[in-house]
């Protein structure tokens, strides 16, 4: 049983971590990331490291996502219709931060 | 041609769509002599080729580097001594140490914060100022084009406070956040957590406070010497606490005040202060990140 839910979780931090590099959109590639960090963090509980495991969630699937939309937002690479970084012809389009 | 911007450039590098040849030679040229010179069809041919070429050599190298760095890593792990064998390199006498008079000497039940701010304590003043100097250059870099011409973003149009759910639910959360973020850092020495984890949480309430009430809100709220005094309080502390061993030394790195009864809250000597200074460092920076990013100043 605790074989198999390893499995599944190390399976799906390759597919995580897989995943990002080749997605195009990038905001996807941010929630992936972002689900990446969630997995790593039940893994670190599973390795007996809490401590890392409270930093990972509250970090990486919290604060550097928060940050990696920021970043993205500002630079005009994601907006409201998900255009992930084609380019865009007007620059007033509403503009709908995801979080 | 349209005209592109260093913004959308970036934009289509990230995503691979920017086709070199096709975005720069097709551009009319700024200068008229330069005009002149530019035979388009000659070196048009020439750059489509060169540029072909470019991309087939670095997919071919980016995926025989990537091959060789997996290749490399699985070998190492394959040649790693077995986990928690005896004769491993990372069994020594350091580890013994931690393991078994780690709560004793430091008085910390979390072995794991008795390592890193009494015995390593020197380290975690160093983190602390990464993030420190890191604030700074974000600081810096947002400032850059002086004070009328800011990067700033264009204004808020989702209006999270509107929301009945939204700010219903945040009044709920945040407080939670924040009680559940200042348990961290209290506990840092009795159970899993500590200044980094409990300070990125208080962050976290703090940046969903600023993303639904508003950057107008939060930081009248939330004010700038605030957070700067903190900060230099927070790290200040630290630095003093801990740099009297450059006067004696560097060798007594031992903690004067003694650890007290391990368990008890008020326990484990300089660990629990040192850990909410680096709490409130971890703190305003994460948050100072967020609004600097998103509204270009404090």
């Amino acid at each position: 049983m605790m074989t198999a839910f390893r499995l599944i979780l190390l399976s799906g931090l390759v597919i995580c971590a897989v995943a990002t590099a080749l997605t195009k959109n990038l905001k996807q590639a941010v929630i992936i990331y972002m689900a990446y960090s969630v997995i790593m963090s039940v893994i670190w509980i599973l390795l007996e490291s809490p401590d890392l495991a409270i930093t990972e969630a509250a970090v990486g699937a919290g604060i550097t996502g928060i940050l990696f939309f920021l970043t993205l937002h500002r630079l005009h690479l994601i907006d409201a219709d998900d255009a992930g970084g084609k380019e865009k012809e007007g620059e007033e389009d509403a503009h709908e931060e995801d979080r | 041609m349209k005209k592109i911007d260093k913004d959308s450039l970036l934009g289509l590098w990230l995503t691979g769509d920017l086709n070199l040849t096709d975005r720069l030679y097709t551009d009319p040229l700024p200068h008229p002599e330069e005009t002149e010179k530019y035979q388009p069809g000659h070196d048009r041919k020439t750059a489509v080729r060169v540029t072909r070429c470019f991309q087939r050599v670095y997919t071919v190298c980016a995926a025989l580097l990537c091959m060789v760095f997996a290749a490399v890593m699985l070998l190492t792990v394959a040649n790693l001594p077995p986990y928690g064998a005896d004769d491993a390199p990372t069994v020594n006498e350091v580890a013994e140490r931690y393991v078994e008079k780690g709560t004793e000497e430091t008085g910390a039940v979390n072995t794991v914060a008795g390592m890193i701010l009494d015995y390593r304590a020197f380290d975690t003043l160093g983190e602390s100022f990464v993030l420190f100097t890191a604030m700074c250059a974000v600081t810096v870099l947002m400032n850059l084009r002086g004070k009328h011409r800011r990067l700033r973003v264009e204004t808020e149009t989702v209006d999270y406070h509107a929301d009945p759910i939204v700010r219903t639910m945040c009044k709920f959360v945040i407080p939670v956040i924040l009680v559940f973020g200042i348990y961290i850092l209290l506990n840092g020495h009795l159970s899993p957590g500590g200044g980094f984890s409990g300070g990125a949480i208080l962050a976290s309430a703090f940046i969903i406070f600023a993303m639904v009430w508003g950057e107008e809100r939060a930081s009248r709220t939330i004010r700038v010497p605030v957070i700067k005094g903190v900060t230099l309080c927070a790290l200040g502390f630290y630095a003093l606490s801990k740099t009297y061993s450059f006067f004696t030394g560097a060798n007594h790195l031992h903690s004067i005040i003694s650890p007290g009864v391990p368990g008890r809250i008020l326990s484990a000597g300089l660990i629990l202060p040192l850990n909410v200074a680096v709490g409130f460092v971890v703190c305003c920076t994460m948050y100072s990140f967020y609004m600097y990013f998103r509204r270009g100043e404090l």
